[in-house]
C-alpha cells in the first residue's frame, strides 16, 4: 500500500460520510417515497455484482504467490463457494475454505 | 405500563441480537487482522470500524488500497457495496419515520445488515407497536452487536501483526467474500450477475486498479436486472 496517513484518513472519513448518507437517505431526508422499480431491480444485485469481481483476480492470480496460479487457493475458493451455496451458512463456508486451504498447502 | 412494554421490547431486542455475535465477532476479528496485514495502524483500522461500520465495504476499501487504486475508485467501489443500505433506509420509513431527527440519525449510523434484518422482521410481524417500542427494540438489537464489532476489530488489529505468513492470511479476504456471495446465489439473475462480474473483472484486470471492477459491477447489475425482467416477461 502506497497511501500515506492523510490519504488513508481521507478514505475512512469520506467512506464514513458516504455510508451514513446512504443509511440516512430515506429515513432522514427523502421520507416515504418509494424507489422507482428499475432502481430497486438494479440495487438488488449490487452485492452479487461487486464481490465476485473483487475476488476473482485474487483467486486466479494471488499476490502471495507473486501472481502465479496456485491450486490450493483455487480449491479453497471452490470449497468455500460450494459450502456457502449448499448450507447458506457464512461460518461453515469460511471454515470449509480455510480447512481446504491449509490442507492443500500442506499436501501440495 | 408503557414503560414496562418498552423495557421488554428493549430486552427482546437484546435477545434477538445475541445470535448475531457468532457472525459479528469473527468478521470483526478478520477485518482487524486483514487491515493490519495491509499496513493500516491500530487507529486507522478502528477508524474504519467506528466511522464506517460496514464490514463488506471496509474489506473492499482495504483490498483496493492494497492495489493502490485511486481514492475516487476506492470510494466508488466501496459505496456501491453499500447501495443496498438506501433500500434498508427506505423500508424503515413507515416504522421509524416519525422519530426525532437525532433518533433517526442514530438509527442510520447503526443500521448494519444484521440490525436491519432483525428489526424489519419484527416490524412486519407487529406493525402497530408504538414508535418508542420499535425504537427500544432496535437499540436492543444494537446493544450486543455494536460494542462487539468495535471490540473484535480491536482484538484482530492487535493480533494481526503477530500472525506468521504460513497462515496464508492473504486468502482470508477472498474466502470471506465468497462465503458471503454463496447464500446470495438464490436465483438465475443472481447467478448470471455473479458470473458476469467475475468474468469481466478477470478480462479487465489489465486496466488501472479498480476500473475493471467498476465496469464489471455495473455490467453485472444490468445483467441481473435484465435477466429478472426477461424471466418476468416469460412468466
Amino acid at each position: 500500500m502506497t497511501a500515506g496517513p492523510t490519504e488513508i484518513w481521507l478514505i475512512i472519513v469520506l467512506l464514513g460520510i458516504g455510508t451514513f448518507a446512504l443509511r440516512f437517505s430515506f429515513l432522514g431526508l427523502l421520507g416515504d417515497r418509494p424507489l422507482p422499480g428499475w432502481a430497486q431491480k438494479l440495487l438488488r444485485y449490487t452485492p452479487v455484482a461487486v464481490f465476485p469481481g473483487l475476488v476473482a483476480p485474487l483467486v486466479v492470480w494471488p499476490a502471495a504467490t507473486g501472481g502465479t496460479f496456485d491450486p490450493p487457493r483455487v480449491l479453497a475458493a471452490a470449497a468455500t463457494i460450494g459450502v456457502a451455496v449448499v448450507t447458506r451458512n457464512l461460518l461453515a463456508a469460511i471454515l470449509a475454505g480455510a480447512g481446504t486451504l491449509y490442507f492443500g498447502l500442506w499436501l501440495l | 405500563m408503557a414503560v414496562s412494554t418498552t423495557k421488554s421490547a428493549y430486552g427482546q431486542g437484546i435477545a434477538q441480537g445475541l445470535p448475531f455475535v457468532l457472525v459479528i465477532v469473527p468478521f470483526g476479528l478478520l477485518f482487524g487482522v486483514v487491515g493490519t496485514e495491509a499496513g493500516l495502524n491500530l487507529a486507522e483500522v478502528m477508524g474504519f470500524s467506528v466511522l464506517v461500520i460496514a464490514g463488506a465495504a471496509q474489506f473492499t476499501a482495504v483490498q483496493l488500497m492494497t492495489d493502490n487504486a485511486p481514492i475516487v475508485l476506492i470510494l466508488a467501489a466501496s459505496l456501491t457495496v453499500n447501495l443496498r443500505m438506501a433500500m434498508y433506509s427506505a423500508s424503515l420509513v413507515p416504522h421509524l419515520g416519525r422519530a426525532t431527527l437525532w433518533q433517526r440519525a442514530l438509527v442510520a449510523y447503526m443500521n448494519v445488515d444484521q440490525l436491519f434484518a432483525a428489526s424489519s422482521a419484527r416490524y412486519e410481524q407487529t406493525p402497530d407497536e408504538p414508535l418508542r417500542d420499535k425504537l427500544a427494540f432496535f437499540f436492543g438489537v444494537a446493544t450486543p452487536i455494536l460494542p462487539l464489532w468495535y471490540g473484535s476489530t480491536f482484538g484482530g488489529a492487535t493480533l494481526g501483526a503477530t500472525v506468521p505468513p504460513a497462515f496464508a492470511l492473504d486468502f482470508a479476504l477472498p474466502i470471506t467474500f465468497l462465503a458471503m456471495v454463496g447464500p446470495l446465489l438464490r436465483t438465475l439473475p443472481h447467478v448470471a450477475a455473479a458470473i458476469v462480474s467475475a468474468s469481466l473483472a478477470l478480462a479487465f484486470a489489465w486496466m488501472p486498479a479498480g476500473v475493471g471492477l467498476l465496469i464489471a459491477a455495473a455490467a453485472a447489475c444490468v445483467t441481473g436486472a435484465a435477466v429478472e425482467t426477461w424471466m418476468e416477461a416469460r412468466g
